[in-house]
């Protein structure tokens, strides 16, 4: 099955994103983007400091539009190589409706369903 | 003996990825390997290398490799930019104009070989062997390669770590852990046994104390930095000292953002709160810590609120933090490098052992266990030390009238960078008449005083230089500069710590040879008698026999790419620590020696102290005066490691240029707005760098990076590629340790900042130290 067709998605914990920019980078060389062009981005929210004293220090990976969700590796049988690589090990890469369901269990997640 | 469980990367595809070494998948070959050698960290992480055409394509991480289970930092799978980079070193270069003038020819390894036997030949024969000094620089695939060539070779016992004043990194912990722990220790993450998480016997560590350290940036010493994401993930609770927000600090219970350098005076205040609520382990101290009554005295010293005065972090949160920690059953320590940066380092981690000790974490499972290489695999900085050379010739070693400690240091036995300097400086006890640096660039880098080890450097007679680019260093300093290979080139083994890993050649750049093939190939000319390897495989298969690994020879370690020892936990209980089988730690008295006994031989404080920073608000609060701010420096970023990676156009989209933290109201004082070149000074000297804005950071502190050179920019002096103009080494000092001679202060200076015009920008650091004679100062 196609895998950039509505239906896939990634599920991401950003309770746990690290910021450490191997998505950036791995889905960059899967692509093979120019300077410049991004797959994916990581956002940052903070380091800011809240009203209870805490800190709030954020990360958000978010494919763009060049994400394909990495349809030559998955017709390979592997997975997105952002998935793959994760540090954290917070992304997961799937069937929408598993991922929904996945999301019930786990707060701090997003779910992208890039095309 | 493949991993089972995989927690990180589940439901692998084994119909694409195989747990044999190698495959083909379409048009390309996959070989399951280890990435330990420059460019990179020193983890030694499983990955999968596709070739095709004797070519580098692209890189993966190794899902059935339990250290990193698929993952990859940013430098890994970046390889093949590195690998194919056209501005790599091809062959032999022979300086052909003056030191500095970047101007080179190409010869063939046996001119080049020829070469340096006839200088070493005469300078062994006229000043003796002892004038040679071998260096390197960050401990990967040559911390026992250059050791071998220096001692086996070069017949001298100067093996140093680059210029790095005091040692300043890993070395020093581990030598004042071999004293009190007889051991070195780590976080247990599993990552002992293949099974990883989902070992039944495994708990996750309840609170994790992570001081100095930015694990997920800085992959500490074959700690793979993310396996504390997974323990968060698994329910562990962080307390974290550090004097920056990082990510992991923004996700602990407890920050304490210490001012740099005076950790040991919160450590120990935590230990007073312990012992006077009675909150440590009554039972693990009694049975298996020594001098539990005189460590409990000393630390009555240390109240939380002198605790706070002297660290700026407040007395309840030490206090809080102090009960948090001595309640989590298991608690671990994970320390960082900035443990052995500061003149205090010795007692600094002295005082967080004794914390870890009497809070019971040792050899407990999921606290911290002691780390050992598998089998006799010791491939640490003493290889052959004691086998290829003469006793007369091992006392002349430089250094090592330092310290007892010095000399007698169980872990590394190596001569001091900064006692190596004088010997250059002074020619006292000897004059140094050749440097050999292997992968090591101290002017970019490791070398405190940046213009003082390049002044030094350039005096040296015969100079060899063997890296993967052309450096500052190299172009300063080098007469003969010989082209390493990277890691799909080379045959290489793995330890420190578990498993046993091997990496495979498996392409051929120019003429690059591995470190291993150079050192083998230079011995077997210099010393046959010594070295008689054939070549590479051949010298690993010694080491493999050496060692006892349980492999018939390199070809199988290949075939198994990792190798597992078994593990045991708590074995302090069962005798499996210590050499007479006895129950105990191997140290004199058998316990963890709170009061530290070998320290005490040393003549030595037998108990952990707190010193101020040679240079600080307390110790010069006249120059402070001028120099307002904290100075600390050498934290990690993703995309580099130390002085590497900056050729990669990828890397340097990433973080193009230097950056110094500034807290926004600091900033606003001196007018500086971010994104703003700033230049950052002392009393030794001054060097630019961009700011960066954050509200992180102690107003009174400034966080400053390292190991910044352009290798776009012109690589003959007075530029050196840059190399001086952003280079907060020329601001650090060299001869400044602690009493043991390990540690200095590298990241606890002082320092004022102002903003960079046009101005104040005429004479560029790269003329003041390459054309004006350097920074005026007194050299200490
Ligand atoms: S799924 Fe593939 S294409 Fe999409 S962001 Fe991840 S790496 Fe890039
Ligand atoms: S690789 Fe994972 S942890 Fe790293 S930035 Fe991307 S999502 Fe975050
Ligand atoms: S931590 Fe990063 S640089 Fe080090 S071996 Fe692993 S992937 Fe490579």
């Amino acid at each position: 099955m196609s895998a950039n067709k509505i239906g896939f998605g990634l599920l991401i914990n950003y309770e746990f994103c690290t910021g450490c920019h191997v998505c950036e980078i791995a889905c960059k060389k899967e692509l093979d983007l120019p300077v410049g062009q991004w797959g994916i981005k990581v956002l940052q929210d903070g380091p800011r400091k809240m009203a209870n004293g805490k800190w709030e220090y954020n990360f958000l990976p978010m494919p763009t539009s060049l994400c394909d969700l990495c349809a030559e590796r998955i017709k390979m049988g592997k997975k997105p190589t952002c998935v793959h690589h994760c540090q954290a090990g917070i992304m997961t890469y799937g069937p929408l409706e598993e991922l929904v369901q996945k999301m019930t269990e786990n707060p701090k997640t997003v779910l992208f369903a890039p095309r | 003996m493949s991993t089972k469980g995989n927690s990180v990367n589940i439901d692998v595809n084994p119909d694409v990825y195989k747990h044999d070494w190698q495959w083909k998948e379409g048009e390309y070959t996959v070989t399951r390997s280890t990435q330990w050698t420059g460019p990179g960290c020193h983890n030694g992480c499983g990955l999968l290398y596709y070739t095709k055409d004797d070519k580098l394509v692209k890189v993966e991480g190794d899902p059935y490799a339990p250290f990193n289970q698929g993952r990859l930092c940013m430098r890994c799978i970046n390889l093949p930019e590195a690998v194919n980079h056209a501005d790599r070193l091809k062959w032999p270069l022979k300086r052909i104009g003056e030191r500095g003038e970047n101007k080179w020819q190409r010869i063939s390894w046996d001119e080049a070989y020829d070469l340096i036997v006839e200088k070493v030949k005469r300078i062994q024969k006229d000043f003796g062997p002892e004038t040679i000094v071998g260096m390197e620089g960050t401990g990967r695939n040559i911390c026992w390669q250059v050791p071998l060539l220096t001692y086996a070779g070069f017949g001298s016992p100067n093996f140093a770590m680059g210029f790095l004043s005091g040692d300043s990194c890993m070395v020093p912990r581990t030598s004042i852990s071999f004293c009190v722990l007889g051991d070195l220790s780590v976080v247990d993450c599993s990552q002992f046994r293949d099974v990883r998480y989902d070992d039944p016997e495994w708990v996750v560590p309840e609170t994790i104390l992570v001081w100095g350290n930015n694990t997920i940036v800085s992959n500490p010493d074959g700690f793979f930095g993310h396996w504390i994401v997974d323990c968060m993930q698994r329910g562990s609770k962080l307390i974290v000292i550090d004097p920056q927000l990082t990510w992991l600090a923004s996700r602990a219970e407890i920050w304490l953002q210490v001012r740099p350098g005076t950790d040991t005076a919160i450590a120990m205040a935590m230990m007073n709160v312990i012992i006077e609520e009675g909150l440590y382990d009554q039972d693990y101290v009694e049975k298996w810590c020594y001098g539990f009554e005189q460590l409990a005295e000393r630390v009555k010293t240390m109240t939380p609120a002198k605790a706070a005065e002297i660290s700026w972090v407040t007395k309840e949160l030490i206090i809080e933090a102090a009960r948090m920690f001595a309640q989590s059953k298991p608690g671990a320590l994970q320390w960082g490098l900035a443990t052995d940066m500061s003149v205090n380092g010795i007692p600094q981690a002295h005082a967080l052992m004794c914390l870890n000790a009497i809070c019971g974490n040792y050899e407990t499972t999921g606290g911290n266990v002691m780390a050992r290489e598998p089998w006799y695999m010791n491939l640490a900085y003493q290889v052959g030390y004691f086998d290829f050379l003469t006793e007369e010739m091992r006392e002349k070693r430089i250094g090592d009238d330092v310290s007892p400690m010095h000399q007698f240091g169980t872990f590394s036995s190596t001569a001091q960078g900064d006692a190596i300097l004088k010997a250059i400086e002074s020619g006292k006890p000897y004059p140094i008449k050749m440097l050999w640096f292997q992968t090591t660039n101290p002017i970019a880098n490791m070398g405190a005083e940046a213009p003082r080890v390049y002044d030094a450097i350039k005096s040296v007679d015969f100079v060899v230089v063997v890296d993967l680019f052309m450096t500052p260093t190299a172009v300063a300093a080098a007469d003969l500069v010989l082209p390493a290979a990277m890691s799909c080139e080379r045959n290489g083994l793995r330890t420190w710590w578990s498993p046993l890993r091997s990496s495979v050649q498996l392409t051929q750049y120019e003429e690059c040879k591995s470190d291993e093939t150079i050192v083998l190939e230079l011995c077997n000319r210099l010393n046959p008698e010594n070295c008689n390897w054939m070549d590479d495989i051949d010298l690993l298969n010694w080491r493999l026999e050496e060692g006892q690994a349980p492999v018939k020879d390199f070809t199988e370690l290949v075939q198994k790419v990792h190798v597992w020892p078994d593990h045991h936990y708590r074995r302090h209980e069962k005798g499996l620590l210590r050499p007479d089988g006895e129950p105990g730690f191997n140290t004199p008295t058998g316990k963890i020696e709170l009061y530290c006994t070998t320290l005490e031989s040393f003549g030595n404080d037998p108990l952990p102290y707190y010193e101020e920073p040679p240079e600080s608000p307390i110790t010069t609060p006249e120059l402070f005066k001028q120099y307002p701010l904290v100075l600390t420096t050498g934290h990690r970023s993703f995309e580099f490691f130390h002085s590497e990676h900056r050729q990669q156009k990828t890397m340097r989209e990433f973080h193009p240029y230097p950056l110094v933290d500034i807290h926004p109201e600091t900033a606003e004082r001196y007018g500086i707005s971010e994104g703003d070149w700033v230049w950052i000074e002392n009393m030794r000297g001054r060097c630019r760098q961009k700011a960066r804005l954050t509200a992180t950071m102690d107003h009174r502190v400034i966080n400053a990076e390292h190991g910044w050179w352009f290798p776009e920019e012109e690589g003959a002096e007075p530029s050196l590629f840059g190399v001086f103009n952003s280079n907060i080494n020329n601001l650090t000092t060299q001869c400044v340790t602690g009493p043991t001679g390990y540690g200095a202060p590298y990241k606890n200076q002082i320092c004022r900042i102002y903003k960079a015009t046009e101005e104040n920008s005429k004479v560029m650091p790269g003329e003041q130290v390459t054309r004006m004679g350097g920074f005026k100062y007194v050299r200490k």
